[in-house]
């Protein structure tokens, strides 16, 4: 197994890797404390007082939070959206790309998707404006709660860290 | 006491222990079942006794069957096969488990173990009886074979008069004799239009072909030459292989060929058991993903009324990682099958996977059953994925897997991304197409049939840390190739006039997805040609991951009686390169005007004449992206724009980049006007967005009125159709009254198989191999 520091690991996060080591973290097999080292290197960029739990996505993460210890899901500008066993996105903005006019902002002609039978639906940080997901669904089709991590499984059993508390 | 012989009981003794094949392999799955262990190996004796000698087998084996499938394949004169690599060899064990497989569409590992336990479980040693030497064919695609064109040669393995496994080879075939030419039609409906369809025939003894079935096969399609060389490719690989295992067996001894043959499989499911927990996150997992089926449109000309209509495939996917490392996969929910060619066979499905896996999950050379044995799998019966119905066509199922797949790779790709395996993150894959597919008489005067594979080679899905591949792979071969401009000429009459990264194609974010690519081909020196179009038009079948865009969708663009030949022979321009904005219709400013062009979202068509000089876009899909576009470097901007990868519209639109040109056509992007741009951007987004839980009460009331397209109606009431589940799960999330539904019978469309269906397992004298949860 290879191993990789933390400033390694630090420039993976930040998409400033060097090719070499970055093939090397694709075909060596993983290495255990790459999550530790990741977390670690999310936490120095986030500016606020919430531990990372768990990356949820590049500007979202399930944190504990500083003043309570329950468990949130958050935005790194520090908007909340809802506790981390819900759906984030039922506590976002939404924009709905459900015209021809719609879709010709984002695709040359021909290129997008037929409204009638698919919509785009962009899901916004209400405070920052960050676009966190797009969902490509038919209409009528219900927001995905796309996932539900067990988190206390993944600290204790899998990588052998202490589970961060939690507040009920 | 006089006791029946053998012989006259049907008792073939093939295993030498006193049983069937059926008991022994029965025998199998009940220790399994016990275990939890595959064959009840709780412990694996040789690999702890003789780890170095196991190894060596397991090199020995391997790399016979990568070189057999390297060697094998210089026979072929198909480019599908020689170019692109379009075959595979497997060795199984003697239930028909995969112990190892070559490189290629490793699909096979269990579409010929499907063929081979239907053998076994339907009493093959008494009738037409396994003998060594024999050879037996099959393409049957409802009994596990994706589609009819992959046709598989089986020969059994016997040691000492002893049956102790079997080798598999498999070659994509140009032409199977289906209703309409090409490998992976669209003409027909059902399985009757499919094609040849060989179901596990003996087809060789004393390692000769037979002749009735080299007579009857060749002129059972278009395209003889090929599939005879075909064959030739499959019964050397896997004679070949055959001798392979016979040396390794007199190097290593029986004993240990035949543990390992076990043991391997075992080491599988453990060995993906191990990753899952080395690269994942325990926990729920949903995507879904969609395929349109657009069938009422007039250009789809099929013979069957009850074929005509739009719809929707549909395939959620609820995939949990649990604590032991052992996962399931369910896609409760899913759609019916339909009557068009992309229905999909369990084994299709589960046997599919793997080809996907293997680049990302499990990519090693222990690619075997042993994964099989560590997924649970739940696919509906009477779903697009698990037909109830023995009349549904197959030949073109990668047109759902490969879209149903995406669903997958997201949500891999979320618990990489979660675990800071950012390195392994892919946001999906392209929809693999267009397929430029046809025939009638081509440049050297003979009946002829093609399927482009230039569909190898699409865009692939973003990563975390850095851009997809431009026009590089297609998630059914890992080792995707376009091929050779000079090659497809020689195999086909289409001149090419261009081929050029397709512009926009890769789905935007802060990492792109892969621009796919985009052909202009003249047909050229042909007879009665007939070509058509089929790919994904009016929807997406892959989604962006974490705040990236979906790839964009396809078009189709034809035109005929172009004046080509008049402007060639005058010097006048004629359109070449790329259709760089399909806005714009560049290529009619250079054809004639009275041209009869077809520039449209209608993705799917069946065969059409084609006159010489007339012109068809082979359009390859890009795949989609990751991240917010917000987020993207400048310099990526700029780069893509400059090598018109990016219409200069969109990196404003998408990107909110500031963009200049300079007298050159050298774009600009400037950094500091970008970031103030992107700050309104986000302003803007906020402004034209609502709360999620304000839109959800819009909605809400158009699902009451049942306002939607007849196809996602569709779509929806045959999903409700099979599963009251899915219904009730919907019902609960929009708060919709108890008797509100929809059903198809209100839709206005035709409706055939909505209610009266039969399976395969019905016909008489048949045991259907069952490997889902359904």
């Amino acid at each position: 197994m290879s191993t990789y520091n933390k400033e390694q690991v630090a420039h993976l996060a930040a998409g400033t890797l060097d090719w070499d080591t970055t093939f090397r973290m694709l075909s060596m097999p993983k290495d255990k404390a790459r999550f530790g080292m990741y977390v670690e290197a999310l936490q120095a960029k986030v500016t606020f007082p919430d531990r990372i739990v768990l990356p949820l996505g590049p500007h979202l993460y399930i944190v504990q939070s500083a003043k309570n210890k329950q468990w949130i899901v958050k935005c790194d500008c520090g908007h909340e959206f809802c506790g981390y066993k819900e759906n984030w996105k039922l506590f976002a903005n939404i924009y709905v790309r459900d015209t021809p006019e719609a879709m010709a902002d984002v695709y040359p002609a021909l290129m997008a998707p037929d409204t009638k039978w698919q919509v785009y639906r962009e899901y916004y940080c209400p405070s920052c404006g960050t676009m966190h997901d797009v969902e490509a669904p038919t209409p009528w089709y219900p927001v995905i709660h796309d996932f539900e991590p067990d988190i206390e499984t993944f600290y204790k059993e899998w990588v052998g860290l202490p589970v961060p508390e939690r507040a009920a | 006491m006089n006791m029946l012989s053998n012989t006259e009981t049907g008792f073939a003794d093939l295993l030498k222990n006193g049983q069937t094949l059926s008991q022994f392999r029965a025998g199998i799955m009940e220790r399994t079942a016990a275990t939890g262990c595959y064959n009840g190996l709780e412990t694996l004796e040789l690999r702890e006794r003789d780890p170095i000698g196991y190894e060596k087998l397991f090199s020995k084996l391997r790399g016979g069957l990568v070189h057999a499938r390297e060697t094998a394949k210089k026979i072929a004169a198909s480019p599908i096969v020689e170019q692109e690599g379009e075959l595979c060899f497997t060795l199984y064990n003697a239930v028909g488990d995969c112990v190892l497989t070559s490189t290629g569409i490793i699909i096979h590992v269990g579409t010929m173990g499907a063929a081979i336990k239907y053998m076994i479980e339907n009493n093959w040693e008494a009738n037409p009886g396994i003998a060594p030497g024999d050879m037996f064919t099959n393409n049957d695609c409802a009994i596990g074979n994706v589609h009819p064109c992959d046709i598989a040669t089986i020969v059994p393995i016997f040691h000492d008069g002893r049956l102790i496994g079997w080798v598999g080879g498999v070659t994509h075939v140009i032409d199977t004799g289906a209703v309409t030419p090409g490998s992976m039609s669209t003409g027909q409906t059902s399985r009757f239009g499919d094609g040849y369809m060989i179901t596990c025939r003996k087809t060789g003894v004393n390692d000769t072909p037979l002749r009735d079935w080299l007579h009857e096969s060749q002129r059972s399609v278009r395209t003889p030459k090929y599939w005879i060389l075909d064959e030739k490719t499959r019964i050397a690989g896997c004679h070949m292989i055959r001798e392979l295992v016979e040396e390794v067996i007199a190097a290593d001894g029986i004993e240990a060929y035949e543990k390992f043959a076990y043991e391997v499989i075992e080491e599988g499911r453990r060995g993906l058991m191990m990753r899952i927990k080395d690269m994942t996150i325990p926990g729920v997992y949903r995507k879904v993903a969609f395929v349109d089926v657009p069938y009422a449109h007039e250009d789809i000309g099929v013979s069957s009324k009850f074929a005509k209509l739009d719809s929707i495939m549909h395939s959620p996917c609820k995939m949990t990682i649990k604590e032991n490392g052992k996962w399931r996969l369910d896609f409760e929910g899913a759609s019916r099958w339909g009557w068009h060619t992309f229905n999909a066979h369990q084994v299709a499905f589960t046997s599919g996977i793997w080809v996907m896996m293997c680049q990302t999950l499990v990519p090693t050379q222990r690619i075997n059953d042993g994964a099989y044995y560590a997924t649970e799998f739940h696919l509906p019966k009477g779903a697009w994925c698990n037909p109830d119905d023995r009349r549904t066509g197959h030949a073109y199922a990668w047109h759902f897997l490969v879209s149903g797949w995406s669903a997958l790779w997201r949500g891999l790709s979320q618990a990489y991304f979660s675990r800071g395996y950012l390195e392994e993150v892919n946001a999906g894959n392209a929809n693999t197409s267009n397929w430029l597919q046809g025939g009638g008489i081509n440049q050297d005067g003979e009946i002829h049939a093609v399927n482009s594979f230039e569909a190898s080679s699409c865009g692939t899905g973003a990563c975390a840390v850095k851009d997809g591949l431009n026009h590089a792979a297609a998630i059914w071969n890992p080792e995707g190739d376009m091929g050779d401009i000079e090659i497809w000429e020689m195999a086909e009459p289409l001149l090419y006039l261009g081929r050029n990264v397709k512009a926009n194609s890769g789905g935007y974010g802060k990492y792109r997805g892969g621009c796919g690519f985009e052909t202009l081909r003249m047909v050229w020196n042909s007879q009665d040609w007939s070509m058509f179009f089929m790919g994904n038009g009016y929807m997406n079948s892959d989604w962006g991951l974490m705040g990236g865009y979906p790839s964009a969708t396809g078009y189709r663009f034809e035109a005929h009686n172009t004046g080509l030949e008049r402007r060639i022979a005058n010097g006048e321009a004629i359109p070449l390169g790329a259709d760089l904005d399909p806005g714009l219709n560049i290529y009619e400013q250079s054809i004639d005007a009275t041209s009869l062009v077809k520039r449209d979202k209608q993705c799917m068509t069946t065969e059409d004449c084609y006159a010489n000089h007339d012109l068809y876009l082979n359009y390859l899909r890009g795949g989609p992206g990751f991240g917010d576009p917000l987020d993207r470097d400048v310099k990526s901007i700029e780069k893509d724009l400059n090598e018109l990868f990016l219409l200069p519209e969109f990196a404003a639109k998408v990107y909110a980049a500031v963009v200049t040109q300079n007298a050159k056509g050298v774009y600009t992007v400037d950094a500091a006007k970008t970031a103030a741009r992107r700050a309104e951007f986000r302003k803007e987004r906020i402004a034209r967005s609502v709360p999620t839980r304000e839109w959800m009460k819009e909605e809400r009331a158009r699902i009451i009125n049942k306002h939607a397209s007849t196809p996602v109606q569709h779509m929806f009431a045959t999903s409700f159709a099979l599963s009251e589940k899915f219904k009730n799960e919907f019902k609960t999330f929009w708060s919709l009254p108890a008797d509100w539904d929809v059903l198809e019978t209100e839709l206005g469309v035709p409706s055939y198989g909505s209610k009266f269906r039969m399976d395969l397992s019905l016909m008489p004298d048949v045991r259907t191999i069952v490997q889902v949860e359904e």
